[in-house]
């Protein structure tokens, strides 16, 4: 049988993104309302 | 946790319709898959976030403007719009080289102020005020001439016709200011550089 010599690729388990990157994306999703009117849509981004 | 158990089809639905922890379970759901992707393209932490980043936004924008069309494919779907930001990354990169900031590399040292800074604004101000001082110690003939060529930006042929004298007599003048002021400098040690 033939041997395969190519390596596999050495990635780190459980590859997360960082905790402030979800933060940021739950709180930005929370503070925009984003509506679509005909072809235009528009978007709110509360403070 | 009840939406640990919810499909995606009804999360986003969930989603759509203003639950916000909807997304929550949607992100912690596909979020290793989406990453680990983007990762294995990109082979950098902090740009891999960015692209997860821009990716959500995109998803957050589409679902809450109505504009997603529920087909049971969130992932695929979520995973090709990773897959087109990563293709953008390249393409950006690729006109514009990018250089991370290093101990070796510095963009500090291939960009500079050409403002002059307070220190060289003040050498500027002392040599200016050394050099009236050195002027009034000049004769008045010599001082004159001086002043309309460098300061006035005057030709000798306009200095000689406002001084009544020849070109040739103006031109001596200016020969012999420059040669005092350089000794005035030179007895009086005064170093006149920016």
């Amino acid at each position: 049988m033939a041997k395969l010599y190519s390596k596999k690729k050495l990635a780190p388990q459980n590859m997360l993104p960082k905790k402030e990157t979800i933060s940021f994306l739950l709180n930005y999703s929370k503070a925009l309302s984003a509506y679509k009117v005909g072809n235009v849509s528009i978007e709110i981004i509360a403070n | 946790m009840a939406n640990l158990v919810l499909p995606d089809a009804v999360l986003v639905k969930n989603y759509i319709s203003g639950d916000e922890s909807a997304l929550a379970s949607l992100i912690e759901r596909h979020q290793s898959k989406i990453y680990g992707f983007i990762y294995s393209k990109v082979n950098d932490r902090d740009l891999s976030d960015d692209i997860f980043q821009d990716t959500f936004i995109k998803v957050i924008k589409t679902l809450k403007t109505k504009s997603y069309n529920e087909e049971g494919k969130f992932l695929p779907w979520v995973m090709r719009i990773a897959h087109n930001l990563v293709v953008d990354h390249f393409r950006k990169s690729k006109k514009m080289p990018f250089q991370r900031e290093t101990e070796e590399y510095s963009i500090f040292n291939y960009m500079s102020d050409n403002a002059p800074t307070v220190e060289s604004k003040m050498i500027t101000e002392q040599v200016e005020y050394d050099l009236t001082r050195l002027l009034n110690e000049l004769p008045d003939d010599q001082k004159e001439v001086l002043i309309m060529r460098m300061y006035q930006d005057l030709s000798f042929k306009e200095i000689a016709d406002l001084t009544g004298v020849s070109i040739n007599t103006a031109l001596g003048r200016m020969r012999y200011a420059l040669l005092n002021l350089r000794k005035i400098i030179e007895k009086n040690q005064i170093i006149l550089t920016n």
